[in-house]
């Protein structure tokens, strides 16, 4: 079902340094990985280990100081600043771990937002039904007029994913996903992420709980700005079956 | 490259889209940060109103002098230290009026002017009131028309003759209602027929009565009413057009000079000025006034803009997360810079136009509850609109600037 033979992302030895005056940060000492389409990845470490700032160089928020990013089969390892915003617009969608939405804005203006900084230009009309359509996708139709503050956090982070997949991206990024969710909610997000994974949609999460991790096919382990381990996944959870045992556990717990 | 520009101009349109929801998103926000540019603005138009109202008012009632006036005033005296001022001294005589009807060509009316006050009486009632006693050119020459009867003519003049015309107020005050044309005033005990009755002028600028008069012929005045005496106060002469009062100046003061015997180097004892002297002097009070009341307005409006600016600095703080969450999507910096000039601007602009309007009504609204007049003068609404537009562009471009240049990652982990 999946095709790995071309690769959504590949890292040829990347490396980040920061400097903060005379002190020089290797946040990310050369790290060689190759994700490929279809894929779904959990990026795994302690505070600390680089993920972050890995994951800021395949969002394209940020650029390597050494080393090759192609996404999608093109060098973006030294693109202006305008053209990685683009970059972002065209081929990748983010889900971050506050989510980010636009406070006293409706759902569909806060999933139409990439839609405003693209090349192409649609009308009200269009930007509504396109918007529409995501919502529903996620499983949030009918709730489109409804402001952040009038959704529960599991809905606003549906529409921060719905969000994320307006633009039909290449690859959908998520940083701490459940990291501000209870874990019912978390699940109900994991088995968003995967019923899109299995429509083909490649997906790199950021996360520091194993569990949640567990969800994902492939986990990536770094430490001290290197790849410390690269594993598939082996009893892989499924949110589904998930979710219907805390479910029942609800039941259990009500008859006790 | 067409293409290029064209994509930019749609995500300009974008743009525009962008910074209305943003600013529907904080309505009260917007509307307090526009208060003050609708202040601001308001301000300047109600004040340059009315100032212009007032220059013009001021400007009516000198040109109400008549045209192309020159007054002649007798000089001051000095008499044991003690000095008169202009008109005291007497200088002024019958004949100097006489020679320059005769001697400036220039000139085109002339009226020998002597000016008292005087308890006036008629039946019973009785009314103090000032007495001007003119010649017969004085109605042409002030372009003072009667309302009721006829002026004296130059024959009452050369007669002295018991004649005059009073003031609408004059007329109320000792007649009340009744007709006055015919019926006799006594001034100083002496009986005056009463010719007519002249237009009404209402108040001068300085808020005196200018319809509390009686005039009558110089001669009878002199004579009847000052008790002898020969001297004028002051000569009224009209020239024909703007272009003569220069040179029809330099003649008088010569042939005064002659005619007085004032020799070189020696101090005038008369006091020549055209009304555009006149003018000049009392319309520079109300363009300092005017200019005054603008610049406590302009204040208020450059007030109006840093408070835009604060609330753009304050807003681009507050929003910071927000710009982080539109980069990450694919905002370009200029496309953010954009959006919050267009905000800004949106803002004073839309301000700058109720603004506009609420100081014409305002000034309306003064100028009805004061009895002043307001112009409003498309200039001053051009001016307050361009400014307004202006304080947007240059108060919002520090904050917009500031927000394009943040980097999306701390931006998006801002808290």
């Amino acid at each position: 079902m999946n095709d790995f033979s071309s690769a959504a992302v590949r890292l040829d030895d990347v490396r980040k340094t920061y400097k903060t005056g005379e002190v020089e940060v290797q946040a990310v000492r050369g790290v060689s990985i190759e994700i490929g389409q279809g894929e779904f990845v959990a990026l795994m470490g302690s505070s600390g280990s680089g993920k972050s700032t890995l994951m800021n160089i395949i969002g394209c928020l940020d650029r390597p100081t050494a080393g090759r990013y192609f996404l999608d089969g093109e060098d973006v390892s030294s693109l202006s600043r305008d053209d990685l915003a683009d970059v972002r617009n065209r081929k990748l969608g983010f889900v971050f771990q506050n989510f980010n939405l636009l406070a006293r804005t409706s759902a569909l203006e806060n999933v139409e937002l990439p839609l405003l900084y693209s090349a192409e230009v649609l009308t009200n009309v269009q930007l509504r039904e396109k918007a529409e359509q995501v919502l529903a996708a996620v499983g949030l139709e009918g709730r489109g007029d409804h402001t952040p503050s009038q959704l529960s956090g599991g809905q606003q982070q549906r529409v921060a994913i719905a969000r994320a997949l307006i633009n039909d991206p290449e690859v959908l990024l998520a940083d701490e996903p459940t990291g501000n969710l209870d874990s019912r909610t978390s699940v109900e997000v994991m088995g968003i992420f995967q019923s899109l994974n299995d429509k083909g949609i490649t997906i790199i999460m950021v996360t520091h709980e194993a569990d949640i991790a567990s969800y994902a096919r492939r986990n990536v382990v770094m430490k001290d700005g290197l790849v410390r381990n690269d594993i598939l996944v082996q009893n892989r959870l499924n949110a589904v079956a998930e979710l219907e045992r805390i479910s029942a556990g609800d039941r259990l717990e009500v008859a006790v | 490259m067409t293409s290029k520009v064209f994509a930019r101009r749609l995500r300009l349109a974008s743009t525009f889209k962008i910074a209305a929801r943003a600013l529907r998103r904080n309505k009260l926000r917007s509307a307090l940060t526009a208060l003050g540019i609708i202040i601001g603005v308001g301000a300047v138009i109600a004040m340059v109103s009315i100032g212009n109202g007032a220059k013009a008012q001021v400007e009516a009632q000198i040109a109400g002098l008549g045209e192309n006036i020159i007054l002649i005033f007798s000089g001051s005296t000095t008499a044991s230290g003690i000095r008169t001022g202009w008109g005291g001294a007497g200088t002024l005589k019958i004949e100097d009026a006489e020679a320059i009807r005769r001697e400036v060509p220039q000139v085109t009316l002339v009226s020998e002017e002597v000016v008292s006050t005087a308890q006036v009486a008629a039946g019973n009632q009785n009314w103090f009131t000032r007495i001007y006693g003119e010649s017969a050119d004085y109605f042409d020459l002030r372009q003072w028309s009667l309302a009721d009867g006829a002026p004296f003519t130059q024959q009452d003049v050369r007669s002295a003759n018991k004649v005059c015309v009073v003031g609408r107020t004059t007329a109320t005050q000792i007649y009340g209602s009744e007709d006055v044309i015919g019926q006799v005033l006594r001034i100083k005990n002496v009986p005056f027929q009463i010719l007519g009755v002249l237009t009404p002028k209402g108040l001068s600028s300085q808020g005196t009565d200018q319809d509390d008069i009686v005039i009558m012929p110089y001669t009878s005045a002199m004579k009847r009413v000052l008790g002898g005496g020969t001297t004028l106060r002051n000569i009224n002469a009209q020239v024909a057009s703007p272009r003569d009062l220069a040179p029809a100046q330099q003649q008088i003061i010569a042939l005064l000079r002659q005619r007085h015997n004032i020799r070189e180097g020696r101090d005038d004892d008369f006091t020549v000025r055209t009304q555009e002297e006149i003018a000049a002097a009392a319309t520079a009070t109300t363009e300092t006034m005017t200019a005054l009341l603008a610049g406590v307005a302009v204040i208020s409006l450059v007030v109006g803009g840093i408070g835009i600016m604060n609330i753009m600095l304050v807003s681009v703080t507050e929003r910071t997360r927000e710009i982080g969450t539109r980069m990450a999507v694919g905002a370009h910096g200029r496309d953010i810079l954009t959006q919050f000039l267009i905000e800004a601007m949106t803002l004073s602009v839309v301000g700058g136009i109720i603004g506009i309007i609420s100081g014409i009504v305002a000034s309306k609204v003064i100028a009805m509850l004061k009895n002043w007049s307001s112009l409003i003068s498309p200039g001053s609404i051009i001016l307050a609109f361009v400014v307004s537009a202006g304080v947007g562009i240059f108060f919002g471009f520090y904050p917009a600037r500031k927000a394009a240049q943040l980097d999306p990652i701390d931006a998006l982990r801002y808290e």
